[in-house]
C-alpha cells in the first residue's frame, strides 16, 4: 500500500471526477476574470460606466440594433437600455463585485462558525450551553426583514465609521451581514464533530504531553475537520452568491453607476418582453456560477467520504 | 511501601469518583460513580507493577488518575518524590516530562491526520526540548529502536497495522526518556502474537532507560510476563499486591483464587480436571458498593463479619499485602499448579522484532 496523505487522495479522486473538473475550471476562469477582467476591458476600450448615446435611440431609449444593441465588436452582448453602456464590461464588474462579497462572506462566516464550533465542542458545560443557545437566537431571527431594515442604518454607521462613502460601505455591510447571520450552521456540523472527536484517545495522548488548549483545538482537532469545512465552504459561496443577486434585486446591494448580478436582472425584467437576451446574459452568468460551485462542492464531498476510501 | 522517597511513583489513599446527574434543565448530582475508592501503590525504579482485576474494577481510572487525566477526588499521587494532584495543567507540564502513557487502543491513540513523524515529535515540540542533531534525527533513531522503518517517517497511521501502531506510541511515549510510563492496557488489541513482540519491545526499553511501568492489564498472562509486582483490583479497592512469583503461587485472597482459576490451560485434560472457581453474579454497582467488603457478595468465603467490618489492606509477610478477613491460605492445587507456571512463563522461540541488538533477558 503507498502511503498517501488525505489531499492525495483527495486529489486523485477529483482528477478522475470529470464534471469536478470541468466545474473547477469553469470557476478558475471566473476568478481569473473577475481579477483582470476590467482592466483587460479597459485597455480593449470597453468601460462599464460610458454613455453611448450613439447606440440607443434619442425617444425612449431603446437600443438601436436589434437584440439589445448587439454590434461587434464595439457591443459583444449588447448595450444598457436608456444608457447605452456595455453589458459586457457591466457584466465583468459585476462579476467581480459578487464575487468579492461572496468570497469574503464566506471565508468569515467559515472563521467564525469554526472557532465557535470548536470552542463550544470541545468547552462542553456552560459554553457550550451560551454558545448554542446564540446559535438559536441568530438562526431566529427573520434574515430578510433584517438586512432590509438595517440596510440604511447600517450603512451609514459604517460610513460614519470611516468607511469609504457609497458602494464601498454598502458591499461591506452585505459581506458582515451574511457572515453574520451565516456562522451558526457551520458551527453546529463543527460542534457535532469535535463532540466525537474529543473522546478520541489522541486528545488524551496530547494531554497526557503536556499540550495546551490551544495546541488540541487547533493542532489535534482542526486537522480532523477540514473535510466537513471544505464540503460546507464550497456549498456555501454559491448561496452567497445567490444572496448577494437576491439582495441586489431588492436594492439593497450596490447602487448605479456600479452595478451586480441582481442589479442587472432587476433592471433587465422591465425589458424582457422586447429583448429577452438581456435578463438571460446575467442569469445564465448566474446559473453557471452557482451550479459549478455546487457540483464542485458535491464532488468534493464525495472525494473526501471516508467511507469511499480504497 | 518503604523509602518513601524513593519511589518514582507513589499512590496514597487515591480516590476518584465521577458525578451522576439528573438529566434535565438544571442537572444536580444524584450520585456518585466510585471508580477507585481508596487505593496505595508504590511502583520503585525500574520496576514493573502489573495491575489486575476484572471490567470495572477501577484500574484504568487508577491509570488516567496517576497522569491527571482525570483529576483524582481525594488522595495523593507523588512522581518521584513531588506532589501532584493540586498542581495546575500549566504545572504539571514539566511532570509530564517525568511520566508518558501508552494506550490501549492503537487506532484511537494516534491523529489520524498527523504523519508518524509529526506523532513522535510532538513530546519534543509540546515540552519544547530540542535534542542533539535536532526532532528528525532524534525521532528517525527512535522509531528504529521501537522497530519501525525511520523512512516512514511521512506515512500515516493508517498505513500501518495494529502492532505497528503500538510501537508508533511506545515511541512517543519513551521519546523524552521518562522515568515512567503508564500503560493502559497496551496489548489487549493485539493479536496474541504481536503482544509477545510488544512485550518483549516494553521490557527491552525498560533495561535500557530504566523506565518504571504501571502496567495495567485484564491478562494474567500478560502481567504474569512482564511485571515484577502485581496488585489486584475489584471495585475501586486494592484486594492483594506481592511479587509477581508469591501472587502466582501463593495467593491469599480469594478473588485472586478466583482470578487464576479463570486463567485456561492449554491442555484439555488438566482443564477439565481441575476444580475451577466461578464468581456468581455480576460485579456491584461502584455507585452503591456493597457494605464491608466490596467482594463479599460474590465471594465463596463470605462471613457475617465481612458485611460491617472493611478488611484493611494488611502486610502478611514482606511485600505481600492482602485485604481480607479469611484469606486461604492453602494453595488448592487445582489454582495454579507448575504445570501452568511453565505456560505462562515468558514467550521463548517467538520471533523477537529488531529492537536492538542488545536485548537482556531478565532473570
Amino acid at each position: 500500500m503507498v502511503g498517501r496523505s488525505l489531499r492525495e487522495i483527495v486529489w486523485a479522486r477529483l482528477r478522475r471526477d470529470r464534471v469536478a473538473l470541468i466545474c473547477f475550471a469553469i470557476l478558475v476562469v471566473m476568478y481569473l476574470l473577475a481579477i483582470v477582467g476590467p482592466y483587460l476591458l479597459n485597455a480593449l476600450g470597453y468601460d462599464p460606466y460610458t454613455f453611448d448615446r450613439a447606440a440607443i435611440s434619442n425617444s425612449g431609449g431603446q437600443p438601436v440594433l436589434p437584440n439589445g444593441g448587439i454590434e461587434f465588436p464595439k457591443h459583444p452582448l449588447g448595450v444598457e437600455w436608456g444608457t447605452g453602456r456595455d453589458i459586457m464590461a457591466q457584466l465583468l464588474s459585476g462579476l467581480r463585485i459578487s464575487l468579492i462579497v461572496s468570497t469574503s462572506a464566506t471565508i468569515l462566516t467559515v472563521l467564525i462558525g469554526t472557532v465557535v464550533g470548536i470552542v463550544a465542542g470541545y468547552a462542553g458545560g456552560w459554553t457550550d450551553q451560551i454558545l448554542g443557545r446564540l446559535m438559536d437566537l441568530v438562526l431566529a431571527f427573520p434574515f430578510l426583514l433584517i438586512v432590509l431594515a438595517l440596510s440604511g442604518v447600517m450603512t451609514d454607521r459604517l460610513t460614519a465609521m470611516g468607511v469609504p462613502e457609497g458602494n464601498t460601505s454598502r458591499v461591506l455591510y452585505l459581506i458582515l451581514v451574511m457572515s453574520l447571520f451565516g456562522w451558526p450552521y457551520l458551527a453546529r456540523i463543527v460542534r457535532g464533530q469535535v463532540l466525537s472527536l474529543r473522546e478520541r484517545e489522541f486528545v488524551e495522548a496530547a494531554v497526557a504531553m503536556g499540550a495546551g488548549t490551544p495546541r488540541i483545538l487547533f493542532g489535534e482537532m482542526l486537522p480532523n475537520l477540514w473535510a466537513p469545512i471544505l464540503v460546507y465552504t464550497t456549498l456555501t459561496l454559491p448561496s452567497y452568491i445567490g444572496l448577494e443577486a437576491a439582495l441586489s434585486f431588492l436594492g439593497v446591494g450596490v447602487l448605479p453607476p456600479d452595478t451586480t448580478f441582481g442589479a442587472m436582472l432587476a433592471n433587465s425584467v422591465s425589458y424582457f418582453q422586447v429583448v429577452p437576451l438581456y435578463l438571460f446574459i446575467p442569469g445564465g452568468m448566474l446559473v453557471l456560477l452557482v451550479v459549478s460551485f455546487n457540483l464542485l462542492g458535491d464532488s468534493l464531498r464525495d472525494a473526501l467520504d471516508p467511507k469511499a476510501i480504497h | 511501601m518503604t523509602d518513601a522517597g524513593k519511589e518514582v511513583l507513589e499512590v496514597s489513599n487515591l480516590r476518584t469518583y465521577f458525578p451522576v446527574r439528573s438529566r434535565g434543565v438544571l442537572p444536580r448530582t444524584i450520585g456518585q460513580v466510585k471508580a477507585v475508592d481508596g487505593v496505595d501503590l508504590a511502583v520503585g525504579p525500574g520496576e514493573t507493577l502489573g495491575l489486575v482485576g476484572e471490567s470495572g474494577s477501577g484500574k484504568t481510572t487508577v491509570a488516567r488518575s496517576v497522569l491527571m487525566l482525570v483529576r483524582p477526588t481525594s488522595g495523593s499521587v507523588k512522581i518521584e518524590g513531588q506532589e501532584i494532584t493540586r498542581l495546575s495543567q500549566r504545572d504539571l507540564a514539566p511532570v509530564r516530562r517525568k511520566a508518558a502513557m501508552i494506550f490501549q487502543d492503537p487506532y484511537n491513540a494516534l491523529n489520524p491526520r498527523h504523519t508518524v513523524g509529526g506523532i513522535i515529535s510532538a513530546p519534543f515540540k509540546i515540552q519544547k526540548i530540542e535534542p542533539e542533531g535536532g526532532v528528525k534525527r532524534a525521532v528517525q533513531t527512535l522509531m528504529e529502536r521501537v522497530g519501525l522503518n525511520p523512512e516512514h517517517y511521512n506515512r500515516y497511521p493508517n498505513e500501518f497495522s495494529g502492532g505497528q501502531r503500538q510501537r508508533i506510541g511506545i515511541a512517543r511515549a519513551v521519546a523524552l526518556r521518562p522515568k515512567l510510563i503508564v500503560c493502559d492496557e497496551p496489548v489487549s488489541a493485539l493479536d496474541v502474537s504481536i503482544q509477545a513482540q510488544i512485550l518483549n519491545l516494553l521490557r527491552d526499553l525498560q533495561h535500557e532507560f530504566g523506565i518504571s511501568y504501571l502496567f495495567v492489564a485484564h491478562d494474567l498472562a500478560v502481567v504474569r510476563q512482564i511485571s515484577h509486582r502485581v496488585a489486584v483490583m475489584y471495585l475501586g479497592h486494592m484486594m492483594e499486591t506481592a511479587s509477581r512469583k508469591v501472587l502466582y503461587s501463593q495467593p491469599l485472597h480469594p478473588y485472586t483464587h478466583s482470578l487464576l482459576s479463570a486463567v485456561p490451560i492449554p491442555d484439555p485434560a488438566r482443564q477439565r480436571e481441575r476444580n475451577r472457581i466461578l464468581l456468581e453474579g455480576d460485579l456491584p454497582s461502584p455507585i452503591n458498593p456493597p457494605s464491608g467488603c466490596v467482594f463479599r457478595t460474590r465471594c465463596f468465603q463470605a462471613q457475617e463479619r465481612c458485611a460491617v467490618e472493611i478488611p484493611p489492606l494488611v502486610e502478611v509477610a514482606p511485600g505481600h499485602k492482602v485485604a481480607c478477613h479469611f484469606p486461604i491460605a492453602t494453595v488448592p492445587k487445582s489454582v495454579v499448579t507448575e504445570h501452568q507456571a511453565h505456560e505462562l512463563a515468558p514467550v521463548e522461540g517467538v520471533p523477537v522484532p529488531p529492537a536492538g541488538p542488545d536485548r537482556v533477558v531478565p532473570a
